[in-house]
């Protein structure tokens, strides 16, 4: 256990004191104690800040399971370091705006801020395991936490919906991980990401090399909210706004583009891993933002947007591992670019779209409605939202001066690269990503300017609208100024942070000693990029002006295709289908288990006979037969089938009672005696059993069975007969052990007892004998008990 | 001898089965009486018959049949007599409280599920 360790688990520690600052301290609001957990570990981690180029990363050990390979292992490097700069960072911005913006009064806030901590703990548990099984571990502790803090107010029926559907989709996800990640640790030999690292080359000809990659990207995917499983993250809106400004835009939708990169090393410069990874990220990319315009929850909207800067990332990794494959490297570090082109969008990224978030929950805190149709004319009210939201909305949308122009520059630069040097064909390539650039556009402004300029129309907000208090401003205040700073001193982060972690993607492609060249500058002469930044600014303007003429086309798509048509129809399909087929099969009657039961053992038990060809016969040791025996044997069955055929009660208890005095005499002949004298006074019993209750009995019938019926029971019985028969002379004709018994000729010697079966029954084998006299016991309550206790229906005693 | 008693022991199978596959509960306890003499005799048959004297040491005897399957069948035939007779019992009391023997009706409510 390290310092490192301690961090990681900090905030699950602190859970414990949550309900103690909420119970007992009840005047202040309890962010307050929440708040010092990220501040400390903001602290901690920014304290190994910068990273030193060429030094070696931070590695802490602790032996977990050590049987299974499991280590506890904590690994801290550039990238690890970005990830967790933006996880305590942003989560200490969203405490102090949680503070504002829950109620102290009415919510549980408890909750809230224990599931808070949980997520931050486990996010930085995914971000620093060097283990992955640990990283599964943590990434799924992340699933819950999040399930929980969508369905944050569980009264509410969206909530709870949202919740499920997003555990279903990322756990789903998840678990396809796992074998991915047990795939990798077998065709590897370790668990350890490093050591995987290490010995690429070994485990690049696996045969699981390809499914791991695959299930892995599965994961992260669903995670990330990439197409088409990008479906519960606009129905995850229905978190606090808090939530949705840490969870569902800065840290736990970048989980994927998190494991992607770190995979990069191991699976990059494969042509599959870089065309799936590509070809999904710029497709959502362009759907979200495509989506994203005709939402009308601002919160929404801002999902949708998520959703598409996510696919921007991860295109963008996807080109980036281009850097690894040996055809190309000549073109590498033009690769490379891309690369750092997409952590640095990541980190933009969380900045504008956790402001943006606030400010949207400020809008509803003080109007009471998120929805775009209603607000409108807020920009002389709400002057400092609104260049909160003219920052954010910008940098999202990809303008100077504001940071997203940076990295959407760089991002053209990357596919750019990619349609250069690949294929003509990837020209497609550069069009989506300017088509989807279009749509950003167009839904920044209208986040911006439907929101804020217009008319202003009082009667339909519900609240009369002023500006946030302040302390509700301050974290998208600071966030906002970051952008512009970034804008203007970009290489402020680049080669402190940005750098470091682009080493921990690319880790093979430096000499020891060489940095990779990551100068960002807003002005980079007059090139392709910039005019497609032009294009964009008219475009796009042109389309938000005429947006009432070309809207219907999102009507025009036929709901067939609408994800959230088909996982629902998928769900309450699997549902309806299941159900069908299990009251299918399982009516109630017990006619039919019995059937199932019985034609199971022919099938399995025949059918493994004919398979093992197992069938023997062998008459030669068996004992001699005279002509009584044979009398007996015919009396037995015929007396048993007699019983089949009776109607009255006395008749067939009689037809029973017979078999089983039959059966003591065939004891006799074969040598039993304590058999034969059990058997004869258990059949009395029984008899007398059956007699005894003869008047209480309802009348025999014959019943009335369908034909259909009576056959099947009739196959089933002969075949079960069949089977044993069968089973019967085989099992006797083969001998491959000799028998145990002649151990019990000591008995006299050991026990003192001629009688060998009774010394077996209470000396050799006494427990049996214990035990069956148990079983009698119990038999015997629980027939008195169902005699004496009556207790009818409903009515209590 | 053994032959013929594999042979009786799948009638006697046959005919347990078929029992227990009616719908009235009486037929369906006879069945399971028979289908536990059908075991016995299997048991028995499996260690092969008449090898000897009767597994008492008396005078001058030396070969047995073989001991440990008769305590075994020994035990199972009391066993399967409790259960028979608690089975017996709770169909009687079930005659009573629900006024049927037959199986297909003491199908329980649908909504007894929930």
């Amino acid at each position: 256990m390290s310092l490192l360790h301690f961090a990681v688990l900090l905030p699950f520690l602190y859970t414990v004191f949550v309900p103690l600052f909420f119970k007992k301290v009840p005047r202040i609001h309890t962010g307050w104690f929440v708040l010092i957990v990220p501040l400390l570990l903001f602290v901690y981690f920014a304290a190994h800040f910068p990273l030193q180029s060429g030094s070696t990363p931070l590695f802490q050990s602790f032996s977990w399971i050590p049987s299974l390979g499991i280590r506890f292992d904590l690994h801290l490097d550039g990238l690890s370091m970005l990830f967790a700069l933006i996880i305590t960072g942003i989560g200490f911005l969203v405490i102090i705006y949680s503070i504002y913006y829950m109620s102290k009064d009415r919510e549980a806030l408890h909750n809230f801020y224990i599931y808070l901590l949980v997520f931050m703990g486990a996010m930085l548990g995914i971000v620093l395991s060097d283990n992955l099984m640990v990283l599964y571990v943590f990434w799924e502790a992340t699933s819950v936490s999040s399930f929980l803090l969508i369905a944050y107010w569980y009264q509410r029926k969206r909530s709870r919906y949202g919740a499920q559907k997003a555990m279903l989709i990322t756990v789903t996800g998840g678990f396809a991980m796992l074998l991915g990640f047990l795939m990798l640790g077998s065709a590897a030999g370790t668990f350890s990401i490093r050591e995987i690292i290490g010995m690429k080359e070994a485990i690049v000809n696996d045969s699981l090399f390809i499914p791991a990659m695959l299930l892995v990207m599965l994961g992260a995917f669903t995670k990330s909210a990439q197409f088409p499983f990008h479906i519960w993250l606009p129905d995850a809106m229905e978190a606090p706004t808090p939530i949705s400004a840490y969870l569902h835009s800065a840290t736990m939708v970048k989980a994927g583009v998190y494991l992607i990169a770190r995979m990069t090393p191991v699976f990059g410069g494969h042509m599959s891993w870089f065309w799936i990874i590509t070809i999904v990220g710029i497709v959502t990319l362009f759907w979200g933002a495509f989506m994203a315009i005709r939402q009308f929850d601002l919160k929404a909207l801002l999902a949708y947007s998520t959703i598409s800067q996510l696919g921007l990332i991860m295109s963008l990794l996807g080109i980036g591992s281009l850097a690894l494959h040996t055809n190309y490297e000549a073109q590498a570090m033009l690769f490379s670019g891309a690369i750092l082109a997409a952590i640095f969008h990541l980190f933009n990224h969380s900045i504008f779209k956790g402001s943006l978030f606030m400010v949207v929950g400020i809008l509803d805190h003080e109007t009471g409605t998120r929805d775009i149709r209603k607000l409108g004319g807020l920009l002389n009210l709400m002057p400092v939202s609104f260049s909160l939201t003219i920052i954010g909305g910008l940098s999202m949308a990809g303008l100077p001066p504001f940071s997203g122009f940076l990295s959407k520059e760089m991002f053209f630069t990357g596919v750019l690269t990619a349609y250069r040097h690949i294929d003509q064909w990837v020209i497609l390539l550069p069009i989506a990503a300017w088509l989807a650039s279009v749509f950003t556009f167009v839904y920044c402004l209208v986040f911006v300017f439907k929101t804020f300029t217009g008319t202003y129309r009082p009667e339909r907000l519900d609240k009369k609208p002023h500006e946030a208090p302040f302390g509700m401003l301050i974290s998208p205040i600071v966030l906002a100024t970051l952008v512009l700073v970034i804008f203007f001193f970009p290489n402020l982060i680049s080669y402190s942070l940005l750098e470091p972690a682009m080493r921990s993607i690319l880790p093979t492609l430096l000499q020891p000693g060489e940095v990779f060249e990551v100068h960002i500058q807003a002005w980079h002469g007059f090139n392709a990029e910039l005019i497609m930044t032009i294009g964009i600014v008219v475009m796009g303007t042109l389309l938000y002006k005429t947006y009432k003429k070309w809207s219907d086309i999102y009507y025009e798509l036929p709901r067939k295709f609408d994800f959230n048509h088909l996982y629902d129809q998928g769900l309450t399909g699997a549902e309806r289908w299941s159900g069908r087929i299990t009251s299918s099969y399982m009516n109630g009657y017990l006619h039919n288990y019995l059937s199932y039961i019985f034609t199971f053992v022919i099938v399995v038990v025949g059918g493994s006979f004919v398979l093992q060809q197992a069938f023997a016969i062998d008459p030669s040791t068996n004992a001699i037969i005279e002509w009584h025996e044979y009398l007996l044997a015919a009396s037995i069955a015929v007396s048993a089938g007699f019983v089949l055929f009776v109607n009255s009660r006395l008749t067939s208890i009689i037809g029973v009672g017979a078999v089983g005095y039959l059966v003591s005499l065939l004891f006799v002949i074969f040598r039993a005696p304590d058999l034969a004298l059990t058997q004869l006074v258990v059949e009395t019993i029984t008899t007398a059993l059956f007699l005894l209750c003869f008047y209480f009995l309802p009348k025999l019938k014959t019943e009335i069975v369908r034909v259909r019926v009576k056959i099947s029971n009739l196959l089933i019985s002969i075949g079960v007969g069949t089977v044993f028969t069968l089973i019967g002379i085989s099992a006797q004709s083969t001998n491959p052990f000799k028998p145990i018994s002649h151990f019990f000729l000591n008995s006299y010697e050991l026990s003192g007892a001629r009688n060998m079966v009774n010394s077996i029954l209470v000396d050799f084998r006494a427990f049996d004998t214990m035990l069956e006299s148990v079983v009698l016991f119990t038999a015997g309550i629980g027939v008195y008990t169902l005699i004496k206790l009556r207790k009818s229906r409903g009515e209590k005693r | 001898m053994e032959l013929i008693m594999a042979i009786a022991i799948g009638v006697l199978f046959a005919v347990a089965v078929y029992l227990m596959l009616s719908k009235t509960i009486f037929r369906i306890i006879l069945g399971t009486i028979v289908l536990s003499h059908c075991v016995h005799l299997l048991l028995m048959t499996m260690a092969r018959l008449k090898q000897g004297a009767a597994p008492i040491m008396g005078e001058g005897k030396s070969a047995f049949t073989d001991p440990l399957p008769q305590a075994l069948i020994l035990t199972s035939i009391v066993i399967s007599f409790g259960v028979t007779a608690f089975l017996f019992v709770l169909a009687y009391r079930a005659y009573q409280t629900l006024g049927t023997d037959d199986m297909d009706e003491m199908k329980g409510e649908p909504d007894d599920e929930q």
